[in-house]
């Protein structure tokens, strides 16, 4: 068997957990406690995991954090589960879906407990800006509960290899998976929050209850009845049209990092990069320090669009940057074999006879995020759809409240911007929610308006992050317009 | 072209930017340059330099050394983000000493000899490892250059034994 796991790597010791063996489809898989099970699966050579219901075509990994629906698997009789998600356990048997699951193989779930809980605060999503949020929350006394869909604390911090930048007061200069070693401890010193992990936050119901449905070995329909909710979902990457986008080995770049970062499994030997934003940029680079040959990294548009220095770290080492390039073919059986890129004009159409074929198993997509903010649709908060915020995003108060009252927004899901302003956004709506529960001093009120100050005065004036600024402009309003919108008064 | 639209800067660019020291300062002894000429919001570097000769009113704006306060002690070099700091030395007689940040395996020794790279990647010639330190695991690689290529080094690959 292959093996691709990365056993030497300049910034990370992988130390993996104890054996593992399960089953998949017949055969039995060796893999690590803490690995998930397409971790464990990729790292020996799989790549195709599920079929296309209609074309039976294949399906390989592709967001690798729960977002997409690529690697759905029938897991101990259970179908649809997350198998980037779910992490390995001894003796399980996990088969491939092959398309649409099967409604009457779904087990009995006659095991799942219902457990009522009533709390302060509910916190969804335990990435930057949710372990903030209830940090902040619990340090003011607040009773909090929080689920996160991963079996592990840090959302997409524990895969983030550099050193942040911004302001030291929000962990600048130090790497992202250090971060969020730092907060998941934090967490741990607090008896008032209560964190269930593998836990999916499935729907918002009458008088505030949210149902969680948290998987695993004992499963749980947990239904929250929490005085205020912060929802601090995150995002997932977007997907790009092009012929062959469908074949294993294309995948977003944020997908590969996950592999490739968190379980220390090499997503491929040779990979093409497509979107020069920041996450294109990092990741080409730590591709390199993965030991994958980075062939080029595409930008469509005339000018890159991350921060310089990170196109610098890559260009310095021989990295090819094509601007006005975009792929138009990916292709390969059953997986990315090769890859074509073309040159663009102008007007964005492509210049025949500029081809180039790159010999790549790995198409990494990079060309943004998109804020993951189907709870609060369900929930009935008014949207708004902004370009330069990612997409669908609700519309907010100045303290992060949208127009559901008491559930509030913070991180990617209000708009893409990043790991800083995640940490403030998820700190604000923590303030808020506490002055709405009558555990905020002056002091909380103050603090708040600091960091708004901040946020919106100097941070987010940064030249660079203007776009995500004036994103964030379009949805954020007062408390006396969103009392308006509230009653049906849309602006 | 300007750097955004090729993902390196040309020493022009820097200059105009006011981002390279004087000649004089820099035949004086080592010295930071700040390869960072857009205005993102960072300031680690201000933050740890142990003389305080980095300066930024506004978390966003662009680092400025004060080549009188700046020792190239190259404390900056491992702890910049942005892997943008470089420190150089032109006051020893036949080589310049460059300092410059370093993620990769094998890890860096003394001794080693290494290839240098310019800003757009190509090989520029051979150097040799005189400094290796490393801070939460970035390196600062202190490699002595052909003293006519101090302005083009900008990165080393050590190869694989």
């Amino acid at each position: 068997m292959p093996d691709y796991r990365i056993y030497e790597h300049p910034i990370l010791d992988f130390r993996r957990g104890r054996r593992v063996k399960f089953y998949y489809r017949d055969k039995v898989i060796e893999a690590y406690e803490g690995e998930s099970i397409l971790a464990a699966l990729y790292a020996v050579g799989y790549r195709v995991f599920n079929r296309s219901p209609k074309l039976g075509l294949p399906r390989g990994a592709y967001c690798m954090i729960g977002k997409c629906s690529s690697c759905l698997s029938i897991v101990d009789g259970v179908p649809n589960t997350r198998i980037c998600i779910e992490p390995v356990r001894e003796g399980i048997h996990v088969e491939p879906q092959e398309g649409l699951a099967d409604i009457r193989m779904a087990r009995k779930q006659e095991n799942v407990e219902t457990v009522k809980v009533e709390t302060d605060l509910l916190v969804v999503g335990g990435g930057p800006a949710g372990l903030k949020a209830a940090l902040v929350a619990a340090e003011h006394g607040a009773d909090v509960v929080l689920v996160n869909d991963h079996y592990v604390l840090g959302g997409q911090l524990v895969k983030q290899t550099h050193k942040f930048f911004g302001s030291r007061d929000y962990f600048g200069g130090t790497r992202g998976f250090r971060i969020a070693e730092i907060l998941s401890k934090k967490i741990k010193e607090y008896n008032n929050i209560h964190v269930y992990t593998n836990g999916f936050a499935y729907g918002y119901f009458k008088d505030g209850v949210v149902g969680v449905a948290v998987h695993g070995e004992h499963p749980l329909n947990l239904l929250v009845k929490a005085k205020t909710i912060i929802a601090a979902l995150g995002a997932a990457e977007k997907g790009l049209d092009f012929e062959g986008n469908y074949l294993p080995g294309v995948m977003g770049a944020g997908g590969a990092q996950t592999l490739m970062n968190q379980y220390g499994v090499r997503p491929g030997d040779r990979a093409v990069v497509v979107g020069s934003g920041n996450v294109g940029l990092i990741i080409a680079y730590q591709l390199l320090q993965a030991g994958v040959k980075v062939e080029a990294l595409a930008e469509i548009l005339p000018r890159i669009g991350g921060w310089f220095v990170h196109a610098a770290k890559i260009r310095r080492l021989g990295v090819k940057i094509l601007t006005r390039h975009s792929i138009v073919r990916a292709a390969g059986l059953e997986r990315v074999e090769k890859a074509v890129l073309q040159a663009y004009d102008e007007h964005f159409r492509p210049i025949p006879g500029t081809e180039k074929e790159l010999d790549v198993d790995l198409v990494l997509i990079s060309i943004g995020l998109q804020p993951d903010t189907k709870f609060f649709a369900q929930a009935g908060a008014v949207m708004k759809w902004v370009p330069e915020a990612g997409g669908l995003v609700p519309i907010r108060t100045w303290g992060q409240e949208t127009s559901v009252e008491n559930l509030f927004v913070a991180g990617d899901a209000s708009g893409i911007e990043e790991a800083t302003t995640a940490f403030i956004e998820g700190e604000i709506a923590a303030l808020s929610a506490l002055l709405k529960l009558g555990l905020g001093s002056k002091e909380v009120e103050e603090r708040r308006g600091k960091l708004i100050d901040f946020l919106w005065n100097e941070y987010r004036m940064a030249p660079v992050v203007r776009r995500a600024r004036e994103g964030k402009l379009k949805v954020t309003v007062s408390e006396e317009e969103m009392k308006k919108i509230r009653v049906g008064e849309y602006p | 072209m300007s750097y955004k639209e090729k993902g390196y800067i040309e020493p022009e660019e820097l200059e105009n930017l006011g981002l390279l020291p004087p000649r004089e300062r820099l035949e004086k002894g080592p010295v930071v340059i700040a390869e960072c000429p857009e205005e993102i919001p960072c300031n680690i570097c201000v933050h740890v330099c142990p003389f305080k000769a980095i300066k930024m009113d506004k978390i966003y704006e662009i680092p400025r050394i004060d080549w009188g306060k700046c020792i190239g002690c190259g404390v900056c070099v491992p702890q910049c983000p942005g892997q943008a700091l470089f420190v150089v030395d032109l006051s020893k007689p036949s080589q310049a000493l460059i300092t410059l940040p370093y993620e990769f395996l094998p890890r860096p020794e003394k001794g080693m000899r290494v290839i240098l790279l310019n800003r757009r990647g190509e090989h520029v010639g051979e150097g040799v490892i005189v400094k290796a330190w490393q801070h939460d695991r970035t390196w600062a690689v202190t490699v002595s250059v052909p003293k006519d290529k101090w302005l083009e080094v900008r990165a080393v690959w050590i190869p694989e034994k």
